[in-house]
């Protein structure tokens, strides 16, 4: 039984570090139909600047600071000079363009910082909490509580806030929108500087577990995508349901069948999924009326 | 303008050229005088981590032999090209070395995958080819004009069951990681343990790229009879592997790391979890450590100063891979007292007793690398730094 609870933790530490990834798609999807997939470099951004920064002798929390508003200007510049000009394009010329800023975004991180990998100090030290048999870094409770505390703040924020209707509104119908009086510029920026702090601050949370370096973000975004798609595109905690299940088939998969196979196993079962619900599991049912 | 300098100013701007266009730069006027080495390196590309300190090493010693006169009276091209870790560029660029820049001889080859794709063109041109890479395959079977420096990971195998050995340990468990290294090491590992007694209980993997291994050393803790735990493996996952360990509290079994984590970055990442690892590794990394009567002592010193003051970063063990194989390429030509590529390719054959950073190299028409186990040293982290294993511990 011990072990079980052993796979449990590391699955549901490995799946909240997807669901932080995850969380980050959310946000642009919700205003733009865009899956952006740079996300994974903001991730790494946050992780990057915050270990640079702290080595330069600034402290931890003022150094994840300034790596959430690098990440923040680099995400409001992505949409102003990439996005924007480019706003009559389809959504999947966007996507194109945002395949092509994270190739610029990784390139750069190569040149700016290096090509190593690099760690930050976990925030409340690396002696393992016990849990009913199962060694837990206390990282993860960070990681996990994070996750928490952002999945509320956009829920909120979009189904509670003006904010968050306009950004809703904008997905529904941008023409629409923009008719009833929401400014979709400002909105699709918002979006996009949103998504890159959300990226950011997950950066800066897995990095203790996960290390960093330049070309972290592929796959992380690969398999916060992997997430969102199974949690339902668009939704926070289908977001957040995703990461964790697809952290949980991992785990699972891991121990008790092969860990050979963990991976084929964990997307076999994302297959099979979204054959029967294609939308994903908390996915809103698109209705087209005639 | 002095020769030196001239070089130096053609090795800047072909530096600025070649990411960018892959042509080399070089005045014909030059050529005459000249004796052309050549290389092809994977400078950028998920390899750079290899080829960076191996196209740093190779110009920093050009300079440095050019300005002590050069070799067989003659100063020293150096052509390289970037390939950025494609095999399918590295055979083109080894084709242009040949055909355009009709080069006598090669250095270079950052993996085994741009080394084998290489091979070909460099046995039929018959041109002497020093290659960086580390898989056995290169050198066996042996091909006529062929040859490598550094260690195998066959050889890293034999030194972790070596001690194992001597500790009497004879049930052990593997996690490895599935990428190349990881793969190769581990298929090496499982041939060998026969052979010194050992018997592989458990096996685990995980992908180069995983970020947390706990359920896969969940399941070897698990398994009775565990005396020690190999982790084959390369980049950021054996630290993880580490850290897993720790927190796993599975420190009291033995965890043997493998030569492919053998840098400072590895205790770094790993942290106080790495107390107590074990791992063989090449004299380079401990050379202040190494007692004074050691014949690497003085090569391993100097090649890390001059690395460290001119690249203005940590030494690695894959850039002196690539100075052992300029100075047995350099050392052949000056025997030769020639530049004849055939000829040259007899002397490096004829290699013996040659002090590299890798070990102490003697090769045969049989043994394309020359390396034996002594080549490795077991190391152990202390205090956050390597020690030096005493024999026999």
């Amino acid at each position: 039984m011990p072990e079980f609870f052993q796979f449990l933790v590391s699955g549901l530490t490995i799946g909240a570090v997807y669901a932080l990834v995850a969380l980050g798609f959310t946000l642009v999807y919700n205003a733009s139909d865009v899956v952006n997939f740079a996300q994974g470099e903001f991730v790494m951004l946050g992780g990057m600047v915050t270990v640079f920064v702290h080595a330069a002798g600034v402290p931890l929390p003022l150094a994840a600071l300034v790596a959430v508003i690098v990440s923040v200007v680099l995400g409001l510049s992505l949409y102003w000079l990439a996005i924007a000009p480019a706003r009559g394009a389809s959504a999947v010329s966007l996507i194109i363009i945002t395949i092509g800023a994270s190739i610029l975004l990784r390139g750069a991180a190569q040149i700016v910082f290096d090509k190593q990998f690099h760690k930050l100090p976990a925030f409340s030290g690396d002696t393992p909490v016990q849990m009913l048999g199962a060694a837990v870094q206390p990282q993860s409770f960070w990681v996990i509580g994070g996750t928490a505390v952002m999945v509320l703040l956009l829920y909120v924020f979009l189904e509670r806030t003006l904010l968050g209707k306009a950004v809703l509104a904008t997905s529904a119908n941008r023409f629409a929108a923009r008719l009833v009086g929401i400014n979709t510029t400002t909105i699709m920026a918002l979006a996009f500087g949103g998504s890159a702090a959300i990226g950011g601050v997950a950066g800066i949370l897995i990095t203790p577990i996960t290390l960093t370096s330049y070309d972290v973000g592929t796959l992380l975004a690969l398999k916060g995508f992997a997430a969102a798609m199974l949690g339902g595109m668009g939704n926070p905690l289908g977001a957040v349901a995703g990461g964790l299940l697809l952290g949980l088939l991992e785990a699972f998969g891991a121990g008790y069948i092969s860990s050979t196979y963990k991976d084929a196993f964990a997307f076999i079962v994302i297959l099979a999924v979204l054959f029967a619900a294609p939308q994903g599991l908390f996915g809103r049912r698109t209705i087209e009326r005639v | 303008m002095t020769c030196h300098s001239h070089f130096k100013s053609l090795a800047i701007a072909a530096a600025i050229a070649l990411p960018l266009s892959g042509l080399s730069i070089y005045s014909p006027a030059l050529a005459q005088q000249t004796v052309k080495i050549g290389s092809v390196l994977s400078v950028t590309g998920p390899a750079s981590f290899l080829g960076e300190p191996e196209d740093k090493t190779l110009r920093m010693y050009v300079d440095k032999i050019n300005a002590a006169g050069g070799v067989a009276g003659k100063k020293i091209e150096l052509v390289i090209y970037d390939d950025g870790g494609d095999a399918n560029k590295a055979r083109t660029f080894a084709t242009r070395l040949i055909e355009d820049d009709k080069v006598v001889a090669m250095v270079g080859g950052s993996t085994t995958g741009t080394t084998m794709a290489m091979v070909p063109v460099f046995e039929e041109a018959q041109v002497p080819f020093i290659s960086l890479a580390g898989a056995i395959e290169v050198v066996d079977p042996v091909r006529k004009f062929i040859f490598k420096t550094p260690h195998t990971d066959k050889m890293a195998c034999e030194k972790i069951f070596e001690n194992l050995k001597q500790r009497n340990f004879t049930k052990i468990a593997m996690i490895s990681g599935t990428d190349g290294f990881g793969a190769s090491m581990r298929a090496q590992c499982v041939k060998v343990a026969p052979t010194y007694g050992v018997q592989i209980i458990a096996e685990e993997t995980y992908g180069p790229r995983d970020s947390d291994m706990t359920a896969q050393l969940t399941k070897i803790k698990g398994v009775a009879g565990v005396q020690a735990v190999v982790n084959p493996g390369f980049g950021q996952g054996p630290a993880i592997v580490t850290r897993n360990y720790a927190q796993l509290g599975m420190s009291a079994t033995p965890l043997y790391q493998s030569h492919g984590v053998a840098s400072k970055s590895f205790i770094e990442l790993a942290g106080p979890a790495a107390e107590g690892v074990r791992l063989p590794a090449a004299a380079l990394l401990v050379g202040d450590k190494l007692p004074d009567g050691d014949p690497q002592k003085k090569v391993v010193v100097d090649y890390k100063q001059t690395f460290e003051a001119t690249a203005k970063q940590p030494v690695s063990t894959f850039g002196g891979h690539a100075y052992d194989g300029l100075y047995i390429m350099v050392e052949a030509m000056k025997r030769a007292n020639s530049t004849d590529a055939k000829k040259v390719r007899d002397e490096i054959e004829k290699t013996k007793g040659f002090v590299g950073t890798g070990g102490i190299v003697t090769m045969s028409p049989t043994d394309h690398l020359g390396l034996d186990l002594s080549a490795f040293r077991m190391l152990e982290v202390k205090g956050g730094d390597w020690t030096l294993l005493p024999p026999g511990t």
